[in-house]
Parts: C-alpha cells; structure tokens; sequence
C-alpha cells in the first residue's frame, strides 16, 4: 500500500472493486495509470469525472496528467457508448474498397458524426483507424463483432433493425 | 528444461498426433473468425465425433488468404478448403479417405507457389494456444541451445552474421542494436516487443501474435538472454482483442513449461513478460512514444540520442524490436545464420511478411524472400487486379511510404530499392490500387491520418500536416492555383526536415511519391478542376464534356 492516504470509492459499486484490482496488482505505481483507465473502461464502458479523479488519487498521479492521458488516447471514452455501436474501419485498405461512402451513408442516415451517439442514446457511430482485417475489407464492427465485405445496403438493414428494436 | 525433456514432449505431442489418421485444422484467426469459423469448427468437431473416424479438430491461427475464408486444411492429404460453411461439415468429414469435396476445394497453387514461410512455417499448423504442438515443431529448441550452449556475445553473433534487420520499417541491423544494448551499461535492462501496429491496411504483427504467440516469446526470451535484460513488456493494440487473449493464455502457458520465470533451463537466467495494452495512438509505434506509453504517460516521442538502447524504459538500457522480427530469431539460431543469410538480396536477407490488399485478387498475408519483384508479388501471388480493371499503383509503408506506379513493377523488393523509388518498407502493408483510385485522393487521405495522429508536440507536424491536408483538401476540390501546389511541396520540405519523429519527418512521402509519378492528376485537378478517377468532390462529369467540345 502507498504511504498516502486512499481516496474511497466512488460509490458501493462492485466495478471499483475490479479497478483498485487492477491498481493494486502493479503496486499503486504511476505507471499503471494507463492499465487502470483500460479497466475502467473495460467496466464502465466509459471514463466520467469521478473515475479519473480516483484513479488520479489513487494513483498519486496529477488530475490534469490523467486528464492529458485520457484524452491523448482514441481508445478512452468520455461519453457512454449508445446501446448499440456501429464502428466503421477507416483503414488504408477499407478506404480503397470504399469505407467513405459507407460512413457518408451511415452518419447521413443516423443524423451524427463520427463519435456521436443518436439523441435517443440507441446507435453510436465509431471510426476506427484499422482493425488489422484488412483481407475482408471493407470492415465493420456491429456491437464490436466484426463483419467483412460489408455492402452499403447490408449495413443500413443493420441499422435500420437496430433503429426499431430500441 | 533441458533438450532432452523438450524432445520428450516434442514425441509425446506427435504420437498423440499419430493416433489420428486426419488432422482437420480450422483458421481461427480474425479474418475466417469474422466469417463464423468458430461455429464451423463446433460442427466439424461433433460431425468427426459421430463419424467413428479418428480424426482430429483442430484450431489453428491464420492460414494467409483471408479472402477465401473460412480456410479448411485436412493433413495429411494437405487438401485445402475455402469458404466453408458450417452445413458444410458433414459432407467434409465424410470426404475424411475419400476423394475430397471438390465443390469445396480452393486452388491456390499460384498464391503458395514463390512463398517462402520461416516467420509463418507455423501458422495454420498448430493450435497457437498451445505450447506443446509449438515444441512439436522443434519451438524452443532455439532457446534451450541459446541458454545451454551459447555466450550472450555468440548469439549477437549469430544474428549480427545472419543480416536480419528490423521489420519494424527502419530496417536497421538487428544485431548490431543487440550489441549496443549488451554492452551499455545497468543492472536492469528491458526488452520491449512491439506489436502497435498501427500502419492502417497492415496486418501481419496481429497475425503472427494470433497464429504463433509462442515464437514471439520465443525470440524476446533469447534477445533478454543476449543483452542480459530480465523484464519484457510486449506492447500490443487494444483493437487486437484476439492477439491480446492468445498471447495472455501464451505466457501463461509458457510460465508452466518453465520457458518464463526463474531458472529457466536450469540456469542462473529470470525472464518475465507482461502485455502492455495500446490506447489507440499511431504515434506510440515509435519507440520513444511507445516507452512513454509503458510508462503511463501521454505516448509521446522525444529527440533522440539518448537512443533507447542506452537509455529507454524508466532510463534503463531497452531493446525495442518488431514482432516479426522477433519471431525470426528461432529459425536463426535452429538453423544458423548462414542458412537465413543465404535467403534473400545482398543486403536485404531473409524474408519479408506482406499483407496484400485493396484492389487485388487473392487479399491476405504472403510470407515473400527478399528480392522478389512487386510484378510477381501483385499478379503472380496475388492474382491481379480483379474486375477487369487496370492496375495503378501499390502503396508500402503505409503513411509514411509511398505509391510505386506501374513503370517500377519490376523492381525486386527490399529495403533499398524501396526507398529508391520514393516508399519504403515500412512494416509490410500493401495495398493495391486500380485506375478507380484518384492520387491526390489518395495522399489527402494519408494527410488527414497523419494530421489526426500528430501527437502535437512539434510545430512541424501539429501545424504543417493540417496546412498540407486543407491544401490537399482545396486541390480534391477543384478549388486551388499552381501558388497552392507551390506552397505545399514547399510545405513537405519543411515537415520533412524539422520534424521530431518519424510520423512527421514522413509525413510528406505520400505527397511527395504521388507528385513524383502521378503529376499530371494534380494538375488535371488544378487546371480543368476534375478528377479523372471520378473520386473527388470536383467531380469528373463537367470536364469531360469541356473535353469533348475541345
């Protein structure tokens, strides 16, 4: 344990206990911040105030360097994800076979930009930047499970059945 | 463990193999997963369960042609099937001794002939969660000579006499960087595998960490051993989520066999790994990014010297290696340095893991020998250009490569001759572009990544990667003059040469290789305002009857 006192947990939420787990396996040490926040996040799905302002405590890291590191990296999120996620890849390979117009349709038909969720807080529309399936491209994820070869019309059935089924 | 106990396995595990007369091996990687082959292994597994025949269902890691996936391969007929689905398990297993379903079968013989496999010999042949079909195929042999027979200054040797050299990109001598590290000086060093392979349209790091964990464990274990390092971190994409669970159940694995932890072979040698979990940032593939990103903070790189090979991870002397090049180490010290030597070109030896795609046949990973040309590569391998339509131009190294049009298709592949004509190798992605393809298109695309990805920490790059891109953006859209053409080739001559890291020093290269041969689009783009692909926003329509009323 560190010689500085321990903030308490946010809230009486089983997940904390996962968190300071993860903490407590490397020691409390800075270094850990990363491996912590991929926690929470993992947990949460999302990283809100109270969560960076624990893990910066716990860690004895300052508030604003977690802040820099949350938001430094594409992976962490501030907003919690909408029920259902549809992550188109970006990538060099889905680009050439056409991801663009599959994220002109998708955020056109969704009414949002990449990295929005729909008002309702049903679809959110994700980029990413590959998924290393290039060999299927062009690729998506529908609620992180990936789909390859994927046509203009077989994503917009998906999110049209995602859109009534809310 | 000695050798002798690892041959005691190596036979154990093939004469659990021999009670069987057929091996079923299923591709599990990302590619065939995406197309339901863990379900199709589930049906083959209670079809061969039913069918009284000894036979054995096997998960196996990628077998390269993802674009034929879900991939079948029945030993030992080496029969191969391709887009089997899962109704079609029991006429498979049936075919088990009898001819084989040719509805079914996928002919390849022009994408395996001209392959040469070392850092895949074993993907698609063993099931990667497990450690023992990996000795069975003489895995860690390498390791237990290393320890058993070898000096640390021997094996540098070794690798330093084979020419292997970086697959990272950079291409520097592998041995030579051993060295280095062997000699600085710290009681405690690091060994850092890096697997952030974020080259979009690349794939091979993800592919060797799933097909073949234990190679890679393999080779940093021997690298630790060489330059006296006791602690590994292998630093890998969160959006691998099956490269992290496969390598996760692999050091586990590889901890019970006693390869990791203390003594290892009975000596005085400690070495432990632990998976690092990237965040997402493209920058972190570099390595002093990637140092700061183990050490929790922002992944952002810094000048260097101090190299990290003198001063590194928490200032201590850190070798950072790619994972294929990890993963040739075995294969060196197996089968000595003048065997990998005799492979390849004169200064590019070995060989090189691509992933082909984009607008070409036969999509997946191919395991070439340097000096093969990129002609044989894109229509011999790979098939060529599909839908009739006409090849362009391939683009290696991702953004910070280049395009190589179609006049240097015969240029034999390796780190020289790829710098020659303005790319380079970068980590292994090659994507291939038919005439649907605009250029300019295509280098505003890579701008706007590299412009996304800067880390922001020198001017350079945080301002000039968005100057060229809204350039680039204004040329796409029929919006800009011969001063704005002027301005950004000005513009890449700065970044290239100011910038601190190499994602901005290489920033520039894809601006710059498609203005060196496909000059005329931008022009065509500036001084009728159309894009003759048809791609940008400009639009083609309108010039083309300006073209014919001319």
């Amino acid at each position: 344990m560190p010689a500085y006192p321990m903030p308490a947990l946010p809230s009486d939420d089983k997940r904390w206990k996962i968190v300071n787990g993860t903490m407590r396996r490397h020691g409390y040490t800075r270094s850990a911040l990363i491996e912590t926040l991929h926690t929470v996040q993992s947990s949460f799905g999302f990283l809100d105030d109270d969560a960076i302002r624990f893990v910066s405590k716990s860690l004895h890291v300052p508030l604003s360097q977690a802040y820099g590191v949350v938001t430094f990296y594409n992976h962490f999120s501030l907003k919690p994800a909408g029920k259902h996620t549809c992550t188109i890849c970006t990538g060099t390979a889905c680009y050439i076979k056409g991801a663009d117009k599959l994220l002109a349709t998708a955020t056109k038909m969704l009414k949002i930009k990449s990295g929005e969720t729909t008002p309702d807080g049903n679809i959110s529309l994700m980029t990413a930047r590959c998924v290393g399936a290039c060999g299927r491209a062009p690729v998506i994820l529908e609620d992180g499970e990936l789909v390859g070869l994927v046509e203009t019309a077989t994503m917009v059935d998906q999110l049209e059945r995602w859109a009534l089924h809310d | 463990m000695t050798s002798e106990e690892l041959l005691q396995i190596a036979e154990s595990v093939n004469a659990e193999h021999e009670k069987f007369d057929y091996e079923v091996n299923v591709c599990m990687g990302t590619g065939c997963m995406s197309q339901h082959s863990a379900k199709l292994r589930e049906a083959l597994t209670k079809e061969a369960a039913a069918s009284g025949k000894r036979c054995h269902v096997r998960q196996t890691g990628c077998m390269g042609l993802c674009a034929a996936g879900p991939l079948v391969l029945v030993e030992p007929t080496e029969t191969l099937y391709g887009s089997v689905h899962e109704s079609d398990a029991p006429e498979l297993i049936l075919s088990l001794g009898e001819p084989p379903v040719e509805r079914l079968r996928a002919h390849l013989e022009d994408y395996f002939h001209g392959q040469q496999h070392i850092v895949l010999e074993n993907s698609g042949h063993i099931d990667p969660e497990k450690i023992d079909e990996y000795i069975g195929r003489d895995g860690y042999a390498a390791l237990v000579k290393a320890l058993t027979e070898m000096t640390p200054q021997a094996v540098i040797e070794q690798i330093s006499k084979s020419g292997l050299r970086g697959r990272g990109g950079g291409g520097y001598p592998t041995g030579l960087k051993w060295g280095t590290v062997a000699k600085a000086f710290g009681a405690q060093k690091y060994v850092i595998c890096n697997g952030d392979e974020g080259d979009p349209g690349a794939f091979m790091d993800r592919s060797v960490l799933e097909s073949d964990p234990q190679r890679v464990i393999e080779g940093m274990a021997i690298a630790a051993y060489a330059v006296g390092a006791s602690k590994g971190y292998v630093y890998v994409r969160a959006e691998y989520p099956l490269a992290v669970n496969r390598l996760t159940v692999s050091l586990r694995e590889a901890r019970r066999r006693g390869m990791l932890g203390n003594n290892i072979c009975g000596t005085q040698f400690a070495f432990d790994i632990e998976i690092r979990l990237g965040a997402g940032a493209f920058v972190c593939g570099e390595e002093t990014a990637l140092i700061a990103s183990i050490e929790g903070l922002r992944g952002q790189p810094r000048p260097r010297p101090p190299y990290p090979a003198v001063s590194g991870l928490w200032g201590a002397p850190t070798l950072i290696n790619n994972v294929e090049t990890f993963a040739n180490i075995a294969p060196i010290l197996r089968k000595g340095a003048e065997w990998y030597a005799g492979i390849g070109t004169e200064k590019s030896k070995g060989t090189k893991v691509f992933a082909l795609t984009g607008k070409i046949t036969n999509t997946g990973l191919v395991e070439i020998p340097m000096g093969m040309t990129l002609r044989e590569m894109i229509f011999g391998i790979g098939g060529g250009v599909p839908d009739g339509r006409k090849f362009k131009a391939v683009q290696t190294g991702g953004p910070s490569g280049g395009c190589i049009p179609e006049e240097h298709l015969d240029l034999a592949v390796s780190y020289e001759a790829l710098i020659s004509v303005g790319s380079m190798m970068g980590s292994g992605g090659m994507i291939v572009m038919d005439d649907t393809s605009c250029m300019v298109n295509v280098a505003r695309f890579f701008m706007e990544f590299c412009m996304t990805e800067s880390c922001g920490k020198c001017i350079p790059c945080r301002v000039g990667t968005a100057q060229m891109f809204d350039l680039l953006t204004k040329i796409c859209d029929g919006k800009a003059s011969y001063a704005d053409l002027d301005l950004l080739i000005d513009l890449c001559d700065v970044v290239k040469n100011t910038s601190l890291c190499g994602l901005g020093m290489t920033a520039p290269n894809p601006v710059l290789s498609t203005l060196r041969y496909f000059k005329h689009e931008y022009i065509e783009h500036i001084e009728n305002k159309r894009c003759p692909a048809g791609v940008c926003a400009c639009g083609s329509g309108v010039a083309t009857e300006v073209e014919v009323t001319a």
